[in-house]
């Protein structure tokens, strides 16, 4: 399961991955991470089934966490089946059937964003939390 | 039609007369209403070939349909709106917003597909208001006009939908591309292009067009598909008119001008695009029947993806010559990798195989219901045109559209201190020198004036002071080449000319400041 987490850098510079990896001894895999001087955003992904003590952990520190469901959604109705997105993506989540027809692993999505201004035809969107 | 039993008998059993093994297309019509035609795709043809041998398929296989569904930019439709009450001669008009050209009579247009919106810019262009039309939509038409006293009307603004308005025909003057080279960008940044998005350093290969399906490519020879020949246009049954713009079929690159009913066609066949950073376009359906007639027919649709070539071409270099890394087959391109100097590259196509094969399905339901007019083409296609390279579809700016039609000159018997005050009325660094004719002979800049007030020994007048040596340009000449002499001459200005050397505009350091703020340079 993947999990956005958000952090403001205000109060010192904890390592507050590192920390709640240490206080939940869940392994941590971080997918994607933007920090700045001030805020920090990490795409996260854990084992679904220590969701919620992560979850809880990272709140306590002071962030925000969002579930990421569907990190990428694909508009059947928009898509023709071109596959301009399957190059563009660095983690393979797009790929043809035996039919030419899209699939998406959206699995291996790590939410860059480079699919949704590349593909023709307006198909694909980044999914809200849940 | 009443077609002699010989004929139909002959091709109940194969290879009677090898002589002449021509099947008229009358022979196929009447199979095809008999119920006793065989119609297939082209991406079966190599196999039936294969298994019967060419005149075994040529007996067996009556039409093969093609298809191809994918970008197509030279795309738009024509308009009849109908007159309104009181008439109005429509000079320019907008659906939705985006322009359609009115220059033709009171009420007709002509929307293109890459038109772009003048409210949502790349968002939305010609291509939307097509879909947005087909699918039943009704789209707000604005029009204005000086009035005149038959067309006292001067503005319009209604809605309207296919159902309201007299004609809505799509013409498509570039068409179905024989083939298209592929694309690759070996730069360090990200490229947004009519192929696509290019990642840096060679990080993706796109490419287009359906190989195997694409209607050209089954008929390279031209001898089945041309003017008057049926065709699917966006779901439609449309027409051949002739060669499409830029047909190159020396070098493999045919195209097809086609038309059709815009108002029967279907958004499962026809859908707007937006190519990021690039602009709007049509993707498109277009399948085309091939009746096989002779052995030429059945040799031409065997063909496979394996047998289609095309050059993989570096968009990472902005001119006309953009170098080829390698080759590639369709077959390679449909593998999903390519190898590119060494390394395995991920290949993405921007038309849509699937829907290529729906396109050929489609055609080939339609063709046995009947429904598709086969015909041989009323002339053939050109054979030898094209030896030009193949024009890029980006706009390479010009220097008349940003020089500065503003002239601010002298005359060489002039004072060197009236140059001076011209100099500094009109702000300038730079006066072009002209003779009595007008005609460009030198030129001044501030410095050269500075120099002589402090030294005036070389005499009172422009001429003695003035650089003989112009470097100049012409209103035609791509900007990029004026930037470049600029640069290499490390000057700050040039006097744009005319055949006669006769000055009629200035480029400058400040017009390009137009340029790189415009919409050329991102
Ligand atoms: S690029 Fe868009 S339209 Fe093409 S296959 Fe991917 S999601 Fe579908
Ligand atoms: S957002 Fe990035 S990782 Fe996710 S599918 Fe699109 S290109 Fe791939």
């Amino acid at each position: 399961m993947k999990l956005l987490v958000t952090f403001s850098r205000r109060e010192g510079r904890r390592p507050i991955i590192a920390q709640v990896v240490k206080d939940t001894g869940v392994l941590i895999n971080v997918v994607r991470a933007v920090i700045d001087s001030h805020e920090g955003e990490a795409l996260i992904d854990i084992p679904d089934d220590q969701c919620e003590i992560v979850r809880k952990r990272m709140a306590d520190l002071g962030a925000t966490v969002r579930i990421l469901e569907h990190a990428i959604i694909l508009d059947e109705e928009e898509c023709v089946d071109c596959g301009a997105c399957i190059s563009i993506c660095s983690q393979e989540v797009f790929s043809f059937d035996a039919a030419w027809k899209i699939v998406v692993n959206s699995v291996r999505c790590v939410l860059c964003g480079h699919c949704v201004t590349a593909c023709p035809h307006g198909a694909l969107t980044q999914s809200e939390e849940t | 039609m009443i077609l002699p039993t010989v004929i139909s008998e002959r091709y109940k059993y194969p290879l009677i007369d090898i002589e002449n093994m021509d099947k008229p297309i009358d022979v196929i019509h009447e199979r095809i209403r008999d119920g006793n035609a065989r119609v297939v795709t082209a991406d079966q043809m190599p196999a039936i070939v294969a298994d019967l041998g060419e005149e075994g398929a040529l007996a067996e296989v009556d039409v093969v349909t093609t298809g191809t569904f994918g970008a197509m930019c030279s795309s738009g439709a024509f308009f009849n709106f109908g007159h309104s009450d009181p008439p109005i001669r429509m000079e320019r008009i907008w659906l939705n917003d985006v322009e359609a050209y009115g220059g033709i009579a009171a009420v007709d247009a002509y929307l293109g597909a890459t038109e772009q919106s003048t409210t949502r810019g790349i968002t939305y262009g010609g291509a939307h208001v097509l879909e947005d039309l087909v699918g039943g939509k009704s789209v707000d038409l604005r029009a204005i006009s000086k009035g005149t006293d038959c067309y006292p009307r001067r503005t319009l603004t209604t809605e309207v939908s296919l159902e309201t308005i007299n004609e809505a025909v799509m013409c498509n003057p570039r068409n179905a591309y024989q083939r298209y080279n592929a694309a690759v960008n070996t730069g360090d940044r990200v490229i947004h292009t009519y192929m696509g998005t290019l990642l840096p350093n060679c990080g993706n290969v796109t490419y287009s067009g359906a190989g195997v399906l694409n209607p050209l490519s089954n008929d390279p020879e031209l001898l089945a598909i041309g003017p008057g020949v049926p065709c699917l246009l966006g779901g439609a049954v449309g027409m051949v008119v002739g060669e499409g713009t830029q047909h190159s079929p020396s070098r493999g690159f045919s195209t097809l001008m086609l038309t059709g009913n815009l108002k029967e066609m279907s958004q499962e066949y026809l859908r707007a695009a937006i190519m990021h950073g690039y602009g709007t376009t049509l993707y498109l359906g277009v399948g085309v029947p091939i009746p096989v007639t002779n052995l030429a027919a059945v040799r031409s649709t065997a063909v496979r993806d394996e047998d289609i070539t095309v050059d993989v071409v570096d968009y990472g270099i902005p001119s006309r010559g953009r170098p080829t890394l390698r080759t590639a087959t369709y077959a390679d391109l449909r593998s999903g990798v390519l190898t590119l100097k060494g390394e395995e590259v991920r290949t993405s196509s921007l038309s849509s195989f699937r829907r290529a094969h729906q396109v050929a399905d489609r055609l080939r339901d339609l063709v046995l219901q009947g429904e598709v007019p086969l015909r041989a083409p009323a002339r053939r296609l050109a054979l030898t045109r094209g030896a030009k390279p193949l024009q890029e579809t980006t706009h390479a700016p010009r220097v008349r559209e940003i020089m500065d039609r503003k002239i601010v000159a002298v005359r060489e018997d002039d004072e060197i201190k009236s140059a001076a005050a011209q100099l500094l009325k009109g702000e300038i660094n730079h006066l072009p020198v002209l003779d009595p004719e007008g005609k460009l002979v030198g030129i001044v800049t501030t410095y050269d004036i500075s120099k002589a007030v402090v030294n005036p020994a070389k005499g009172p007048l422009v001429r003695h002071i003035m650089k003989q040596r112009v470097i100049t340009t012409t209103a035609d000449e791509p900007v990029d080449i004026a930037v470049r002499k600029l640069e290499r001459y490390n000057i700050s200005a040039l006097p744009v000319i005319d055949n006669d050397r006769h000055i009629i505009g200035m480029l400058t350091a400040m017009d390009l400041g137009k340029l790189f703020g415009g919409r050329w340079l991102k």
